[in-house]
């Protein structure tokens, strides 16, 4: 799976899935037991495609590169690669990129009877609390973070 | 029944998508040099930025309004196309694409079902997985459809952009709306001659008689005049537009591996790029989809379709299919049972506007070779001269796959491929 960049904003960076080289990796469904090898015959093996594991709807799923440390306690970190499905309905506590006032962010989202919050994961951020003043859009929900080593 | 749905302001909400604040400022984007204004916001609309503006002549009005300028960006633009497509197509086994923003999709048996909320969720599917706002026009025809169109965009807030003509009232009252020089397939001639002659608007010129409108337009004007009546006179990928061309095609039986497609959509390919050296234009997109068959749902189904873009337009064989063949390779996927496949080449503009960077980039070896090859080809017969990745016949196939490798190998030094 290759990226191709297809947005840059001060925040996030987008890009488009590529899928033209799926890779398959071999998924050996036996565990590992040490001590307990089973016998051959018992291998279970499938092809795992990374673009199947993550990406349930490719035609509304993006990606974005973080910047940033505001989610570092959801375990989103600066630099990280998000996997965001646009056609999710936002749902109380999901993790999503919203648009408030003009502007990208990525937080957590606490829907209560008449208000919205946007919670940061770090703790030297205070919550954003959506008033009707704020003009909020969820533009997507983030599926997954992509964090390479 | 069809329905046309068509992208609001595409290149501008595709932008959109991707800069929040952009909502309700005006945005244009400029065509491939930055010279004219290909595309504009509402809003950039209202300001009486036309269509064509030269970039130079309106940049100080750009500055005083705070308009948005861009590039255009294909790479996007033909990515999100694919998105909206590949999401339509989910309702409905037949669907036309257009053009990189619109698409007819036609609904057998659905003249009893509630279109205006099917509309509904065609719209709330497509804007809230693409970010682009999308009007959707039902009706018993293709030209029809355009006009229902028309009116769900030109009135959201009555319409929430879904507009079925469904009742002879509607039909006539949506007939009497639309201008003449509006109507799907009417050119400025015949909308000037018409205009001279008091007809005004659509529903008038459904009252000429027919043989008049047979005389005077031809063949093509009595069947548009069928549509608008009412009567189903044009199928999916039948009319041939001006801003695209297409060649799409059900296979005679399925095909499931990639070299029987990849002759397939080379095969296309030079049909569209021959109709285009004919017509003097090029393009820079060429969209290659590929589905299996949506009648058959006891087999698994697969639809895709990719835009690429051209670094420079072309209307050389060679070129188009290097990217045509990319393209098939990105989307094909083993294990599917193909009936259809199909090349559409979009954002044509005219040879006189391409001469410069037609040196620059594209290779000048092809215009005299294709050339010769059309000229052959008109006098010897079509498809007396073909390129390697064509069938030349059945036993020949295999052998003809070897052979596609030259394509790139002339060119890989110019291509860049943006989905």
């Amino acid at each position: 799976m290759k990226l191709r960049p297809i947005h840059q904003g001060p925040l996030l960076e987008f890009y488009a899935p590529d899928y033209s080289t799926a890779i398959d990796l071999p998924y050996i469904d036996a565990g590992l037991r040490a001590g307990f090898p089973s016998p051959a015959d018992d291998f279970i093996e499938l092809r795992i495609d990374i673009n199947k594991e993550y990406i349930k709807n490719r035609d509304t799923t993006f990606f974005a590169r973080v910047k940033g440390n505001s989610m570092v306690n959801a375990g989103i970190f600066d630099g990280d690669l998000l996997i965001i499905d646009k056609s999710l309905e936002p749902q109380n506590n999901k993790i999503a990129v919203c648009q408030i006032d003009g502007a990208f962010t990525v937080k957590r989202i606490k829907i209560e009877q008449d208000v919205v919050w946007l919670i940061a994961e770090n703790e030297n951020y205070q919550p954003i609390k959506v008033t009707p003043e704020n003009e909020l859009m969820i533009w997507g929900i983030v599926t997954a973070s992509i964090k390479k080593f | 029944m069809f329905a046309l749905v068509d992208c609001n302001n595409f290149y501008a909400s595709c932008q959109r998508v991707f800069e929040p604040h952009l909502l309700g400022k005006p945005v244009v984007i400029l065509s491939n040099n930055d010279g004219c204004v290909i595309a504009r916001s509402n809003e950039a609309k209202a300001l009486g930025i036309p269509m064509g503006a030269p970039a130079f002549e309106y940049k100080k009005l750009f500055e005083e309004q705070q308009v948005f300028v861009y590039s255009s960006n294909y790479a996007l633009y033909g990515d999100m196309s694919s998105r909206v497509m590949n999401l339509l197509a989910t309702f409905s086994p037949e669907i036309e694409v257009y053009s990189i923003d619109e698409a007819f999709l036609k609904f057998k048996g659905f003249e009893h079902y509630d279109l205006e909320s099917y509309g509904k969720q065609i719209q709330r599917t497509v804007t809230k997985g693409t970010g682009i706002p999308i009007s959707v026009g039902f009706a018993p025809t293709k030209a029809l459809a355009k006009v229902a169109n028309k009116i769900a965009k030109k009135f959201p807030d009555r319409t929430q952009s879904v507009y079925v003509i469904d009742t002879e009232d509607k039909r006539i009252k949506a007939l009497k709306w639309t201008k003449i020089e509006d109507v799907w397939g009417i050119g400025r001639r015949h909308a000037k001659r018409l205009q001279r002659l008091n007809i005004t608007n659509a529903y008038q010129f459904t009252q000429l008689p027919d043989a008049w409108v047979r005389k005077e337009m031809a063949v093509v004007g009595l069947r548009l005049k069928r549509e608008l009546e009412g009567k189903p006179s044009l199928d999916l990928e039948k009319i041939s537009a001006k801003k695209t061309i297409a060649t799409t095609r059900s296979f005679e039986k399925m095909h499931s591996k990639l070299p029987d497609i990849a002759e397939r959509v080379a095969t296309f390919t030079a049909a569209c790029a021959e109709k285009l050296r004919r017509q003097n234009s090029h393009c820079n997109l060429i969209m290659v989809f590929i589905r299996t068959n949506g009648f058959r749902q006891d087999q698994p189904q697969y639809s895709r379709n990719i835009v690429i873009q051209t670094d420079f337009p072309t209307n050389s064989t060679i070129e188009l299919n290097h990217h045509a063949q990319i393209g098939l390779k990105a989307i094909f996927k083993e294990g599917y049972q193909y009936k259809k496949a199909g090349v559409v080449v979009m954002g044509l503009t005219p040879n006189a506007h391409t001469q410069l960077s037609l040196f620059d980039a594209s290779n000048p070896k092809h215009l005299p070779l294709m050339a010769v090859v059309d000229k052959l080809n008109r006098s010897y017969g079509i498809n007396k001269v073909k390129f390697a990745s064509q069938s030349l016949g059945r036993q020949w196939k295999m052998r003809q796959e070897k052979l596609s490798p030259r394509y790139t190998t002339s060119f890989a030094e110019i291509i860049q491929i943006k989905l």
